[in-house]
C-alpha cells in the first residue's frame, strides 16, 4: 500500500495508480471542471491517464467555481 | 500633513486605532481608486466595505438592472431598486453609506473592447463576475496592464479565492481556459447560498483594503477555498508557471478574447 495525501487528506491506495485513478476513485463529478496539481506542480490535462504517482505525493483538486448565478433566459 | 476633517476621523476612528492602519494607512485607503467588476453578489460586499472604508474612488462595472432573484444575496440592492440599473442603485447605496466615496458609473459589461480602458484609470481590480468568460477577462486584462486585482468565485456552499500582483501566479496558471461550455454546472446543480457571497466578498473587500494599506501578507501565491457545510478553510500553494498560455514563457493569449457565455434556461 502507498500513501497519497489528497486535498489534504491522506488516503491509501495500490499502486501503480495514475492522476485520472485518483479522480475517479474520489468521485470527482466533472472532471472536466477540475484543475490537479501534484506536489503544488500542475499536471497537463492530456497526461491526466499516464500520469504516475508515487507514496506520498500531494494532489490538489482545483474546482472552477464561478458566480453560482448563471443568466437565466428571459 | 493629513488634512481629514472632525467627521472624517470620527468616521473611521477604528481603522485609524489599528496600529497596522493608522491616519497613514487611512490616507492609503482615501487615496485608493478601486475598480469593482459586477454589482452582484460578490461586488455588494466589497463595494459596501470599501465605501464604509473610505476609499475615495470606487469605480462599479455592470451593465445589467435589478432582478427580484438578485436580493436574495446581493445586498447593496433593495426592494425598490428592482428594475433599476445596477450601478444606480449601488452607487445610492454607497453614498448613503460613506457621501465622501466619488464613484464612477461604468454602464456596461467589461468586453475585450473596452476592459483596458476601463481598468487602467485604477490600482486594485475586483473580480465580483458571476461567469468564466469575464472572469479569464479580468485576469488577461490585469496581467496585460500589470494590475493586481482580487479573483472571487462562489458555487453552492463553496467560495475560493486568490491575489493576483504583477509577478505572483495568475487564474491561467490554475486553469489553463474555460471549461467546455457543456461542462459547466447545469441548472440544477447550480445556485448559491446567499451568505456565502457575503463572506467571500469581504474577504476579497479585505485584501484590497491590504493591499492599499500595504498591511500583512495578500493571497498571492495561494488559492484560499472554503466550504460552508463544513466550515473546513483550505489554503493551497499555487506557483506561476512557465506553462501558462497568459504569463508563461511561450505564450499563447497575445490578446483579449471574448469567450462564448453558456446559458442556462431556467424554464427547459
Amino acid at each position: 500500500m502507498a500513501k497519497l495525501i489528497v486535498n489534504g487528506e491522506a488516503q491509501e491506495v495500490q499502486l501503480p495508480v495514475t492522476v485520472a485513478d485518483v479522480i475517479r476513485e474520489n468521485n470527482v463529478a466533472q472532471p472536466e471542471m477540475v484543475s490537479v496539481q501534484v506536489n503544488e506542480e500542475f499536471v497537463d490535462r492530456e497526461e491526466f491517464a499516464t500520469f504516475q504517482l508515487n507514496d506520498g505525493d500531494e494532489i490538489d483538486f482545483l474546482y472552477f467555481m464561478g458566480g453560482g448565478a448563471f443568466h437565466f433566459q428571459k | 500633513m493629513f488634512d481629514f476633517t472632525e467627521e472624517e476621523l470620527n468616521r473611521y476612528s477604528r481603522h485609524i486605532l489599528l496600529q497596522d492602519v493608522g491616519v497613514e494607512g487611512q490616507e492609503k485607503i482615501r487615496e485608493g481608486k478601486v475598480l469593482v467588476v459586477g454589482a452582484g453578489g460578490l461586488g455588494a460586499p466589497v463595494a459596501m466595505y470599501l465605501a464604509a472604508a473610505g476609499v475615495g474612488t470606487i469605480g462599479i462595472v455592470d451593465g445589467d438592472v435589478v432582478d427580484l432573484s438578485n436580493l436574495q444575496r446581493q445586498i447593496i440592492h433593495t426592494t425598490p431598486d428592482v428594475g433599476r440599473w445596477k450601478v444606480e442603485s449601488a452607487r445610492e447605496t454607497i453614498n448613503a453609506i460613506n457621501p465622501h466615496v466619488k464613484v464612477n458609473l461604468h454602464r456596461e459589461f467589461l468586453e475585450a473592447a473596452n476592459a483596458l480602458d476601463i481598468i487602467k484609470e485604477y490600482d486594485f481590480v475586483v473580480d465580483g463576475t458571476d461567469n468564466f468568460p469575464v472572469k479569464f477577462l479580468i485576469n488577461d486584462a490585469c496581467v496585460m496592464a500589470g494590475k493586481p486585482f482580487s479573483h472571487g468565485g462562489i458555487l453552492r456552499f463553496e467560495g475560493q479565492t486568490f491575489t493576483h500582483v504583477p509577478g505572483s501566479a495568475c487564474y491561467r496558471c490554475m486553469f489553463n481556459t474555460p471549461p467546455p461550455a457543456g461542462a459547466v454546472p447545469t441548472c440544477s446543480q447550480a445556485g448559491v447560498l446567499g451568505a456565502i457571497a457575503g463572506m467571500l466578498g469581504t474577504i476579497q473587500a479585505a485584501e484590497t483594503l491590504k493591499y492599499l494599506t500595504g498591511v500583512g501578507e495578500l493571497l498571492t501565491n495561494k488559492l484560499l477555498t472554503f466550504n460552508a457545510k463544513t466550515m473546513d478553510f483550505r489554503k493551497i500553494n499555487v506557483k506561476k508557471t512557465d506553462k501558462c498560455p497568459l504569463c508563461g514563457a511561450n505564450p499563447t493569449v497575445t490578446q483579449l478574447i471574448d469567450y462564448e457565455q453558456a446559458v442556462c434556461d431556467l424554464h427547459k
